[in-house]
C-alpha cells in the first residue's frame, strides 16, 4: 500500500477541561477545532468531513450536547461525508470511520470530535434536562431493576473475577490511578492536579467492590478534536502527520450484563494481526481508563502481558511511569485529566509522537503509540506511527 | 423502589412469570437453545420457532460486586449485584441481586436459587444462596 491510501491524524486540539464551565459546549468544540486547524495549517474551507461519537443525545444532553450536523452548520462546513452515532465500536470508532472515509476517497480532511458537558449539564438542569421515562427498556431493563445503575457496578464484576481468579490486589490496581494522578501534575490542562498517595487510595471509600472512588473518572466539560487526513492530501498540512498504522474494534454482546468477557481482548488480538509492528515496538500506551480496571485489561488484551498477569505487570508502578519502559496515560488518563470520553487517549498519543508533551514528554524519540477506547462490551484500538 | 421494565410482547414472560413462581426464559423449540434477552429468533440456529419456557431457577454466581454507592438518595447500601449463570439454560446469564445473606457471604461459584419480588405488575427475579 502506498502512503496515498493511508489515513493520517494531522491537527489536534482540545478545549479547556473543567467542571461546570460557563462556556457553551458548542463553543468548547469550536475552541478545539480552531486549535486543531491552526496546528495543521488548514482552513475551515479545506474541511470536507465531520465524524463524532455518539452524536447528539437529546435524552442525556450533557453526555453528548453537540451533533455533527450542528457543528457543520455552525462552522459553514461543506461536508462530503459525515457520521455520528453510538452504535459503533466505542468512542474512537468515530476515528475508524473517518479513516475509512479518507482511504476510500470520500473526504480529504475530517474533523473528528468528542464533546462532553456532563458536569455543566448537572449544574443547569433547566437547560439540560434529563429525560426520564416511567419505565426502562432496551439493555437498561436487564440492569436497572437490580440497582446496577452505573457502569462502575458492571466493570466491578469483571474486576472481581481478576481478584478471585488471578489474585489482583488493591495495591496493584492502585497503580493506574496513582500513575494517572502523577502524570496529570505535569499536564496544565488536566482536571485534577493533586498527587495521590497509596495510603489515600487504600483508605478511599468503596464505590463498587473492588473499585473505589479513585478508580473512577469524573464528569467533565471539554471538547477534543483530531483531524483525520487522506494520504494524498497530506502535503496540504503543516504539522507532522501521524499514520494510523492499524485499527481494530469489536462487539459481541452489546449489553454489559450479557458480555461474557471484555471486548479489549478480541480487539487487542485483532490489532496485531493487521500490522507488522509488535508490542515491543510500542513507545507509549494511552489506554481507556474510565475505570482503572479497563486500562489493566487493555494491557493484557494488547499482549503486553498474559491474561491475568496485569496486576503483576503494573505492580509498583515503575514500568508504566513516565520514565518507565511503557509509559501509560501520560496526560493523566480520564481519571485525572477528565472524562474526555475516549478521544483524550488518541490526542495524547499524537502529542507524545510529535514530542510536544512539554514537562510530561516521554524520553527518547517515540515513534509508535497505541490509543484505545471502551474495553467492556465494546472496544476500539488504534496503532499510531510517526514515520519521519 | 426499583426501576421497572416497560413490558412488551417479548419480555413479558420473563418479567411476569414470577406470578406463577416460574423463571421463564425464551427457548428454541428446534435446537433446544436458550435466548436471553428474549428475541423472536434463536441466536443459535436462527429458527423463529421460539417461546418462553420455565427453567428451574437454579444457578451459579459467575461473578459479583458489593455496591457501596447510593446512586439515588433512597437507595439502601451495601448490596450485592451478581451475574448468575442459569444451571439449566446454558449460556444464559442474568444480572440480579443476591439477597437473604450478608454481603460478605457471597462468592463466585456459589449456588443460588430464584425468588421473586413483586413491584406493581412486575415480578423481579432475585436470588438466594442455596443452603
Amino acid at each position: 500500500m502506498t502512503m496515498r491510501n493511508e489515513a493520517f491524524i494531522t491537527g489536534i486540539g482540545q478545549s479547556e477541561i473543567g467542571r461546570k464551565l460557563a462556556r457553551h459546549p458548542l463553543l468548547l468544540t469550536v475552541d478545539a477545532v480552531k486549535e486543531a486547524l491552526a496546528e495543521a495549517g488548514l482552513s475551515i474551507e479545506q474541511i470536507d468531513g465531520v465524524s463524532t461519537y455518539p452524536g447528539r443525545v437529546p435524552q442525556m444532553l450533557g453526555f453528548s450536547p453537540v451533533g455533527s450536523d450542528e457543528l457543520i452548520d455552525a462552522l459553514g462546513i461543506k461536508a462530503k461525508w459525515y457520521a455520528g452515532g453510538g452504535e459503533i465500536s466505542s468512542q474512537l470508532g468515530a476515528i475508524v470511520a473517518a479513516a475509512s472515509a479518507v482511504r476510500t476517497g470520500q473526504a480529504r480532511h475530517v474533523i473528528c470530535y468528542r464533546t462532553v458537558y456532563e458536569a455543566g449539564a448537572m449544574a443547569n438542569p433547566a437547560e439540560y434536562p434529563m429525560m426520564r421515562r416511567d419505565r426502562v427498556d432496551g439493555n437498561s431493563q436487564w440492569t436497572a431493576p437490580f440497582n446496577a445503575l452505573s457502569a462502575a457496578t458492571w466493570v466491578a464484576q469483571y474486576a472481581m473475577r481478576h481478584v478471585k481468579k488471578y489474585g489482583l490486589t488493591r495495591e496493584q490496581l492502585a497503580q493506574i490511578a496513582l500513575t494517572d494522578r502523577a502524570n496529570a501534575l505535569l499536564n496544565p490542562r488536566a482536571l485534577v492536579r493533586e498527587p495521590l498517595s497509596m495510603d489515600e487510595y487504600l483508605s478511599a471509600r468503596m464505590v463498587s467492590d473492588p473499585l473505589c472512588l479513585y478508580d473512577c473518572d469524573r464528569h467533565s466539560d471539554a471538547s477534543t478534536v483530531l483531524i483525520v487526513s487522506a494520504g494524498d492530501a497530506i502535503d496540504e498540512v503543516r504539522c507532522t502527520p501521524v499514520r494510523i498504522a492499524a485499527m481494530a474494534g469489536s462487539v459481541d454482546r452489546h449489553s454489559w450484563d450479557q458480555a461474557e468477557w471484555m471486548a479489549s481482548y478480541a480487539t487487542g488480538r485483532d490489532l496485531w494481526q493487521r500490522t507488522d509492528y509488535t508490542p515491543a515496538d510500542v513507545d507509549t500506551v494511552q489506554l481507556y481508563d474510565g475505570f482503572s480496571f479497563l486500562a489493566l485489561t487493555w494491557l493484557e488484551g494488547l499482549g503486553f502481558c498474559e491474561v491475568g498477569e496485569g496486576g503483576k505487570f503494573i505492580e509498583g508502578g515503575s514500568r508504566i511511569a513516565l520514565d518507565g519502559e511503557l509509559p501509560l496515560n501520560t496526560f493523566g488518563g480520564q481519571i485525572a485529566a477528565g472524562r474526555l470520553h475516549g478521544f483524550g487517549f488518541a490526542h495524547e498519543a499524537v502529542v507524545q509522537l510529535r514530542g510536544l508533551g512539554g514537562e510530561r514528554q516521554i524520553n527518547g524519540d517515540p515513534k509508535v503509540a497505541i490509543a484505545t477506547s471502551g474495553g467492556g462490551p465494546l472496544a476500539t484500538a488504534l496503532l499510531l506511527a510517526r514515520d519521519a | 423502589m426499583r426501576a421497572l421494565p416497560r413490558l412488551d410482547s417479548l419480555n413479558r414472560d420473563f418479567w411476569t412469570g414470577g406470578e406463577h413462581g416460574e423463571l421463564r426464559i425464551m427457548h428454541c423449540n428446534d435446537c433446544d437453545g436458550y435466548i436471553h434477552p428474549p428475541r423472536p429468533v434463536c441466536r443459535h440456529c436462527l429458527s423463529e420457532n421460539v417461546s418462553a419456557k420455565a427453567v428451574s431457577g437454579r444457578g451459579v454466581i459467575d461473578t459479583y460486586t458489593i455496591n457501596h454507592q447510593a446512586w439515588h438518595p433512597k437507595m439502601e447500601v451495601p448490596f450485592v449485584i451478581a451475574r448468575v449463570a442459569l444451571s439449566d439454560a446454558p449460556g444464559v446469564i442474568i444480572t440480579s441481586n443476591i439477597i437473604g445473606c450478608s454481603v460478605d457471604d457471597v462468592d463466585i461459584g456459589d449456588e443460588v436459587s430464584v425468588v421473586f419480588e413483586q413491584q406493581d405488575d412486575v415480578f423481579i427475579p432475585l436470588f438466594e444462596k442455596v443452603k
